[in-house]
């Protein structure tokens, strides 16, 4: 009788550690704050992986005239699947950098959350510091944007172009000129010669 | 029932001389009409409906409508149905959505009732009964005039300048007329037009030597009362973009060269308008678009310059300077420090039909270096269309008929325009370096939102970097400002001299 009920009991505890595991696995995927929900990717119930690895990526910064972007070849930590390698490609691109590099990416702006459709394009969901910290300009509006979009085109073969969303939700633009309604594709004329593949 | 039976039968030419003359009043905007009207204009003859403005919105009495076009109008409490020969509108009280012959459209304010009857805005007409009505409706909202059926009434704005020995008349005529130009005795000059009749706006003429009075001669005809010292005229006509430009210079007798006894009284002509023996080609309208504005202040310089605050300066002389040289109608898209949504911008310029659009900003950088004037041009190609169509397609149009109409999407009315951007874009950049610096790379193209949707030749001028300390205390200084403004006009009018080249090249 004891041995019966012992049994159960185990057996209750294991049926609710699996149940708990699987809501905390799930629950963040399916709560992205962001419009897109719809043509996101169905996800994958396999786990991230993340196992200390790292890939070597191309991140961007302003070019010492100001006009253009160049890269610099970076260690990232490896993720799986896609969004997840995305993500970790647009953390290291936000990070702060020191000089001489300089970064078109505002102080403060944080990526909130990544998506990819099917379709290839990736939604960068990223805080309100981009537009709020912004320091004007075309130009500066220009390297900001092609900063995200290179740094996801140019790394990620999957990724065929990038719309930016700003705190969740979709903007005209980010300082007044350029146009974010729609998502951008790669675009290699705003990268330095020197530094693109 | 068609507009053919709607008016009692009369003999045509005086109908039309009486309609002419009705226009002329109705479209001179010195005109003080005591209670508006709007002018019924068909191959029958004339009758008025007066219009009613509630605020700004000029209204009619669906009544006075259901008498002139014969339609049945029942109120059934919640809708306002209005037939037509089987075909139906529907109106409801309160709403701006109506539905014709089943399809949605919108008006700009609802139907509305006082003291009984009700009053339907005036753009009914156009977005609502010319879809059902079995004779072309041609609504003219500035001259008040509705055209019934396949009446020819071209539009004709007429202007006069004056110089010390010539003067030239200018009529912008729209849709196009072919136009006959006779001398009649020394006296008069008639100009007549191969229309119906005439939906004419005529200058305030103050009697000179050469042209004494410009004025409505009959249904088709202008006449030029000529001065005393009229000798001969020359005319010329060229193709403009809807129509046609009919040029008229007149000369004097002689070349004034000592003035006479008998001339010393007079008043000294005013000197004569920059430009005003060349034709002004097809550019009438230029909208300059200071960026920014209002809690918006763009780019902002490391001494406090702010970007709103430059762009509207140099805005306001480019608006001085071009008015002065070339004549051109400028459009502001803002005279003050206000915030302006983008698309109202370019939505000013496309309600303009303006021949050029042109953004006025400033730039910055993260490198302090960068400085230089830089041209943007829109690039399309970054903007993935997705399933949105581009191309041509026949379609029904208002007044039945088929037409080709090219199909873009709304927010890139300026994919037809690419070519001509990029010239006016090289041309702006090659008048800018003759006067103030300009960035290595002068000229860029981008997906910018303002020039996307312009439906004319756009660029966008980025004037300087603020983030640049010598070139911010340079922009915020007068010359600088000044030669940026100059570069600017120059540019405008080497473009509209290459316009003229090619329209006249045929191409």
């Amino acid at each position: 009788m004891t041995r019966t009920l012992v049994l159960v009991l185990v057996a209750a505890c294991a049926t609710a550690v699996a149940l708990g595991w699987s809501l905390y696995r799930w629950m963040p995927r399916r709560s992205p704050a962001a419009s897109p929900a719809s043509s996101v990717a169905p996800s994958s119930p396999a786990a991230v992986v993340e196992d200390g690895r790292k890939i070597k990526a191309r991140l961007f910064y302003v070019s010492d005239d100001g006009t253009r972007l160049t890269s610099v070849e970076r260690e990232v930590p490896y993720a799986d699947p896609t969004e997840s390698q995305a993500r970790r490609i647009l953390d290291a691109q936000f990070a702060p950098v020191t000089a001489p590099l300089v970064s078109a990416i505002p102080t403060g702006t944080a990526v909130r959350a990544v998506f990819l459709t099917p379709q290839g394009t990736a939604f960068v969901d990223v805080s309100p510091e981009i537009a709020s910290q912004h320091p004007g300009g075309s130009l500066n509006e220009l390297l900001t944007v092609y900063t995200i979009v290179q740094a996801l085109t140019t790394n990620l073969p999957a990724v065929t172009s990038v719309q930016v969303l700003v705190d969740g939700k979709e903007v005209d633009t980010l300082a007044g000129h350029l146009d974010m309604k729609h998502p951008l594709p790669r675009a290699d004329e705003w990268v330095a010669e020197s530094a693109t593949r | 029932m068609n507009a053919r039976s709607l008016f009692t039968p009369a003999t045509r030419v005086a109908v039309l001389a009486f309609c002419g003359l009705a226009l002329v009043l109705a479209g001179h905007p010195a005109g003080q009409a005591p209670t508006p009207t709007l002018q019924l204009l068909s191959r029958e003859g004339r009758r008025t409906i007066p219009i009613t403005t509630s605020g700004s919105q000029d209204m009619l009495a669906l009544e006075d409508l259901s008498r002139a076009f014969q339609l049945n109008v029942r109120d059934d409490g919640g809708a306002i149905t209005v037939g037509y020969k089987g075909r139906t509108i529907v109106l409801t009280p309160d709403q701006t959505i109506a539905s014709v012959a089943g399809r949605l459209i919108s008006l700009p304010v609802p139907p509305t009732r006082t003291d009984g009857r009700w009053f339907v805005p005036i753009e009914f007409v156009s977005r609502a009964l010319a879809s059902i009505y079995d004779a072309r409706l041609d609504l003219r909202r500035t001259s008040h005039l509705l055209v019934i059926g396949d009446l020819r009434v071209p539009r004709v704005t007429v202007r006069l300048d004056v110089a010390a020995n010539s003067a030239r008349v200018t009529l912008d005529v729209v849709p196009s007329a072919n136009p006959a130009i006779a001398q009649q005795g020394a006296a008069r000059l008639a100009v007549r037009l191969d229309a119906d009749a005439l939906d004419l706006t005529l200058p305030t003429v103050a009697a000179g030597p050469l042209v004494q009075a410009i004025r409505f001669a009959d249904a088709s005809s202008i006449a030029i009362d000529l001065g005393p010292r009229f000798s001969t005229f020359k005319s010329a006509s060229l193709p403009i973009d809807d129509g046609l430009r009919i040029t008229i210079d007149l000369a004097t007798d002689q070349p004034e060269t000592s003035p006479t006894p008998t001339t010393t009284a007079q008043a000294p002509s005013e000197p004569p308008p920059l430009d005003l023996i060349v034709s002004s080609g097809a550019l009438r309208t230029v909208v300059i678009d200071a960026g920014h504005g209002g809690d918006d202040v763009g780019a902002k310089g490391v001494s406090g310059t702010l970007e709103k605050t430059l762009s509207l300066a140099v805005a306001r002389r480019v608006k001085t300077v071009l008015e002065a040289r070339y004549g051109v109608r400028v459009v502001m898209t803002r005279d003050d420090d206000r915030a302006v949504p983008i698309e109202s911008r370019t939505a000013l310029a496309n309600n303009n039909k303006a021949d050029l659009f042109l953004s006025l900003h400033a730039n910055a950088s993260f490198r302090p270096e960068a400085s230089g004037a830089t041209v943007y041009v829109a690039t399309l190609k970054d903007i993935d269309l997705g399933n949105q169509r581009v191309g041509s397609e026949r379609m029904s149009v208002f007044g039945g008929g088929l037409r080709t109409v090219d199909i873009v999407p709304w927010g890139f009315a300026q994919i037809p325009h690419r070519a001509k951007s990029e010239e006016l874009a090289q041309t702006i950049v090659s008048a800018l370096m003759d006067r103030v610096p300009v960035a290595p790379r002068a000229l860029e193209h981008a997906p910018l939102r303002v020039l996307e949707s312009a439906n004319m030749p756009a660029v966008l001028l980025e004037m300087g970097y603020l983030t640049n300390a010598r070139e911010e205390a340079a922009l915020a200084g007068n010359d600088l400002q000044n030669a940026l403004a100059q570069a600017v006009v120059d540019a405008v009018g080497r473009f509209r001299e290459s316009q003229l080249a090619s329209a006249q090249a045929g191409r």
